[in-house]
Order: C-alpha cells, then sequence, then structure tokens
C-alpha cells in the first residue's frame, strides 16, 4: 500500500527522536532548515519529569539511556518547543507516546492540528514501555490499533511515521500490520531494550545496534517493496547513511551520533543533498 | 533559509583543536589546546566537551583553566586532566601535535557582582580550575579575592603557586577544606566554588539564610555536553519552591546554590 501523503523531506537526513534536545540546542552547530527533518522528543499528553541519574551509561560502541521520557508534555510543547523549532526553519516531526489508545489519538489531533507540524511520529518502541507506563504496542495488532486511532482524527497533508523496533523476527510483520492500518511510512529502530549496570530497563542505541537495524530495514524493503521506511540505528557518518539508503530506506535518522558530534547530522546532510550533487537512494513516490 | 531570532550571536563550536603543550603537575595533566574560537569566546566558568572517539560516544567535560597566547595563537585553551577512567586516560597520554575533536566554550558561566566585593573562591581537586579565569576578573573589577584550595592530598592541590601568585590571600587545605571555608564565611559577600557534590552541598548550607550570595559550578556525568541528551538532570527549586528538571550542560554548570535542591540531587 502506498500512502498518497505529500513526502515532506527534501533532505534524506533527519534527526532521531530524543536526539536534538528542543532544537535550539542543535540549532547552534548547523541550520536545521537544511535537514530533512527535526523529530521532537516524545510528547506525551501530560509532562514528565523523567528518571532518576545515572540516566546514560557509556557503553562499547554505544551508550545505554534511561531518560523516562521527560517533556513538558503536549501543552509546553505547543506553547514553547514548536515555535521555537519553527522559528529555526525546522521541518518539525511531532514524536508521540501514550498510555492508551484514547490518549494516542488524543495527542494525534492536538498535535495533527497544529500549524508546521508536518509530520507525526508515533514510537511504539519505547525500550522500557512496561515500565514508562505506556501503551503496550508489543504484537502487531496492537501497534496496528495504535495507528488507527492515530489516523481517524488526522488532519490531511500530516504525514504518519510509526517507529518500530528492530526485532528481526516481528519487524516486517509489524510494518505491514502499521502500514495496513495507515502509517505513511515506517521508521526502523530504536534504542534496544538493555539494561544499565544497576540493572534497571534501558535502551542501547549507537554504532553497536547497526548491523542489526540494518538487518530489520533490509528485512522491511524486502517484504514491503512499496512502503516508505525511515532508517534509524548507530549513523556516525555518510558511509552508514548510504548503508540504510541502499538496503531500501527511503531517509534516515541521525541520533546518538549528534552526542558525540552534534554537527553530523548537517555534515551527512550536505554530503547527500540532492541539489548539490547525485541523489542517494532517493525515490520519488 | 531561516535563522534564529533568538539564537546567541557567537555560539559554541565543535571544531578540531592541536594539543601545543602537555605536562604532568602533580595528579594532573595539563593540556594547552589550541582550538579555534573556543578560548576567544570562553568566560570565567565555561568548560569544553572532549570527543575522544574509538567507540567511545559520551563526551569528556573539562573546565577551561587559563586561556592565553601561545606559539602564535592568540587564546590558547588550558585544561586540567585527571586520569581516572579510560576517556581521561587517553586524553592524558597525548602528547604536543595531537588532535583532538572539542565543542566549547559550553555552559552558563559564574556572574560577576557589579559592585567591588569581598569574595571567596572554593576550589577542591582539579575543579579549582574553573576558578581561576574567574580570580582574574574578579581582581579587574576591584574585588577583594580570597581561594580555598582543597584537594584529597597535596598532589590533589591545584597549582597551590600559581594561585598565589594571581590572588593575594591563598589558603591550602589538603584533606579537609571546611574549616578553612568557615573561617572566611564572615568577611565575604559573595562565594563561589567548584568541586565534588558534597563539597558543594556544604558551601550552600554554610552560607544557608546569610547574606553571603553563592554560586557553584555543579559538575555532573555529561553525555553530550551541550543539552541534546538530558542525561545529565538537575533538580532546582523555583521562587514558589515549585520543583524543575534542568540540564546541568546548558542550564547550569553554574547556578545559584539557593536554587539548587541539593536533596533531591543523588
Amino acid at each position: 500500500m502506498t500512502s498518497t501523503q505529500r513526502w515532506p523531506f527534501t533532505n534524506p537526513v533527519l534527526t532521531a527522536s530524543g536526539c536534538g534536545g528542543g532544537g535550539r540546542e542543535l540549532a547552534t552547530y548547523g541550520d536545521l532548515s537544511a535537514l530533512g527533518g527535526f523529530v521532537t522528543r516524545s510528547v506525551t499528553l501530560q509532562p514528565r519529569l523523567g528518571g532518576r541519574e545515572p540516566r546514560i551509561v557509556e557503553s562499547p560502541s554505544g551508550l545505554v539511556n534511561a531518560i523516562g521520557l521527560q517533556n513538558t508534555g503536549v501543552t509546553g510543547f505547543l506553547e514553547v518547543e514548536l515555535p521555537a523549532l519553527l522559528d529555526l526553519g525546522a521541518t518539525v516531526v511531532a514524536s508521540i507516546a501514550g498510555h492508551s489508545l484514547g490518549e494516542y489519538a488524543e495527542l494525534a489531533r492536538s498535535l495533527g492540528r497544529a500549524d508546521g507540524v508536518m509530520a507525526l511520529e508515533v514510537n511504539l518502541s519505547v525500550p522500557d514501555s512496561a515500565g514508562s507506563g505506556l501503551f503496550d504496542a508489543r504484537e502487531p495488532f496492537q501497534a496496528a490499533s495504535v495507528l488507527g486511532s492515530c489516523r481517524r482524527d488526522l488532519r490531511d497533508g500530516v504525514l504518519l511515521l510509526a517507529k518500530l523496533r528492530s526485532d528481526v523476527a516481528r519487524v516486517a510483520e509489524t510494518a505491514r500490520a502499521v502500514v495496513d492500518a495507515g502509517a505513511d511510512a515506517v521508521v526502523i529502530g530504536n534504542a534496544l531494550p538493555a539494561a544499565l549496570p544497576d540493572g534497571r530497563p534501558g535502551g542501547l542505541s549507537g554504532p553497536a545496534i547497526r548491523p542489526q537495524t540494518l538487518r530489520c530495514v533490509a528485512e522491511v524493503a524486502r517484504a514491503l517493496p512499496d512502503a516508505s521506511v525511515i532508517g534509524c540505528g548507530g549513523i556516525m557518518d555518510v558511509e552508514d547513511a548510504v548503508a540504510y539508503l541502499d538496503a531500501g530506506a527511503r531517509a534516515v535518522q541521525v541520533g546518538s551520533a549528534l552526542f558525540h558530534d552534534p554537527t553530523t547530522a548537517f555534515r551527512i546532510a550536505h554530503h547527500l543533498d540532492p541539489a548539490s550533487g547525485p541523489a542517494v537512494g532517493e525515490d520519488d513516490a | 533559509m531561516t535563522t534564529s531570532v533568538a539564537g546567541p550571536v557567537h555560539g559554541p563550536v565543535h571544531v578540531t583543536a592541536e594539543v601545543l603543550a602537555a605536562k604532568t603537575v602533580g595528579a594532573y595533566h595539563h593540556l594547552s589546546l589550541a582550538a579555534p574560537a573556543v578560548g576567544e569566546e570562553s568566560r570565567p566558568g565555561s568548560f569544553l566537551a572532549v570527543s575522544i572517539g574509538d567507540g567511545r560516544l559520551a563526551r569528556r567535560s573539562f573546565w577551561i583553566h587559563r586561556v592565553g597566547p601561545m606559539a602564535g595563537h592568540r587564546a590558547v585553551v588550558d585544561i586540567v586532566v585527571e586520569p581516572r577512567g579510560a576517556g581521561s586516560r587517553v586524553l592524558a597520554g597525548l602528547a604536543a601535535g595531537a588532535t583532538i575533536e572539542v565543542t566549547g566554550p559550553l555552559g552558563r558561566p559564574f556572574s560577576l557582582p557589579r559592585e567591588p566585593a569581598r569574595c571567596l573562591l572554593v576550589g577542591e581537586g582539579y575543579a579549582a580550575a574553573a576558578l581561576t579565569t574567574l580570580a582574574e576578573r574578579l581582581r579587574e573589577r576591584a574585588c577583594e579575592v580570597r581561594l580555598v584550595l582543597g584537594g584529597a592530598d597535596d598532589a590533589h592541590v591545584l597549582e597551590p603557586l600559581a594561585a598565589r601568585r594571581s590572588v593575594g590571600q591563598v589558603e591550602v587545605a589538603a584533606g579537609d577544606l571546611t574549616a578553612a571555608v568557615l573561617r572566611s564565611l564572615p568577611d565575604v559577600d559573595v562565594v563561589y566554588a567548584a568541586g565534588s557534590p558534597a563539597t558543594l552541598r556544604f558551601v550552600a548550607d554554610a552560607v544557608h539564610g546569610s547574606a553571603t550570595t553563592c554560586q557553584v559550578a555543579l559538575e555532573r556525568p555529561l553525555t553530550c555536553a551541550t543539552g541534546l541528551c538530558q542525561g545529565c538532570p538537575v533538580p532546582v527549586l523555583g521562587d514558589a519552591g515549585d520543583a524543575h528538571v534542568v540540564r546541568a550542560c546548558v542550564d547550569g554548570p553554574v547556578f545559584r546554590a539557593s536554587r539548587v535542591d541539593w536533596e533531591a540531587l543523588s
């Protein structure tokens, strides 16, 4: 099933949710409008203060994080963060996480009708959704029901993305389910379920998981050749991004690399800019 | 192209820095870095973050100890490294000529008093590096500056001789600096402290309820150091006693001591 929505990303490089701060911090190091899109941290209906320290621990070629979805809630996002992002010229993708189907629907309604939100990214792959009290979208039918709830009241012209866990055994099946339920594209890859050294649940991100996420992108691209796939996992440089595009991704998201070098996404975006050189992996729908 | 109207004119930059000099003093390694535009914009309390690379994603952050001309560069930045973990050992092993990726200057710096004031600076271990340029700025503003330098032992007291040359009164208190701080407090208007959370909390408690104002340079483990990752939460209290969580790296690292919720700070 091919989406009829317009693809709003003019560059194949986006930031990954939770990795670009509120936008202003990242804009210190480059022009947000030069990126395909800026994906916000996951917005919940109510504000969340986040978890206790340590929240992030280094691991070989990766990071284990347990931020606990700290965010100002949908009201704070609409009043402060969204206007700032639009001022900075960002193509805004609002990431959402809900505790229930009703909450997802409400988030999609209020963010979907906000001027300047070009896409919603439904976070179905929080590494510790149970501990975070979020809606359990482990099974494909659960993921599909979330997408259905979001699609129902979503304004036309807002792209609906589903962010899925890179579980190779289930990812193609889940991707098919969410696309059938109304997702315009699937984002493959989130931090993988892991544990901090003290045993608390967290998520592993960074180059350590890149080969694993890449495999999942290839699986989905093969199973759903018409679907738009965005790859997200451990991209540190242009070669990594090209590997995802070659595997069938239409775009990529850069996350943990920004913590190491905040210019990473800008550099890769510049290199892959369709306007400044031959298009790489770009495929007009 | 849209640009930020509210954004800073001069922000931190991510650049390749060259190590111009490396030396060992006591327990610490001092690195002098030619890092274009980092030193020029640095202010007292600023820090920089190093990307170690080689599979290590988290940044290593260091107080900017000194800024000055060296080897034809206008604003060479000195940092003080205590070799403790894998990352800092890599840095401590760098020799002149090596290059590293750095981002800086980062963080909210110290606020300086508008009028000449009597100032107490409390520096523990390598964190005393955060106070070096502060002492110079305060002296330029005709402030009376006294400095208490602490550290686990003499090797961990940062450059007491150099401090004596630039600051009038220096008291070295290796082992335990609390008595020296308490002795000086009655005679000062403003306190600036940099050190372990326990020491900062001691100073904050000591001035609590008095007319003395206190700023602390709070050191937390930083992953990105640039405000992106939300990995460095600092619990703070608003004027109405309302609780917030802010980031040490961009909302600090310098805080008014009375703003920090020390009880909730883990």
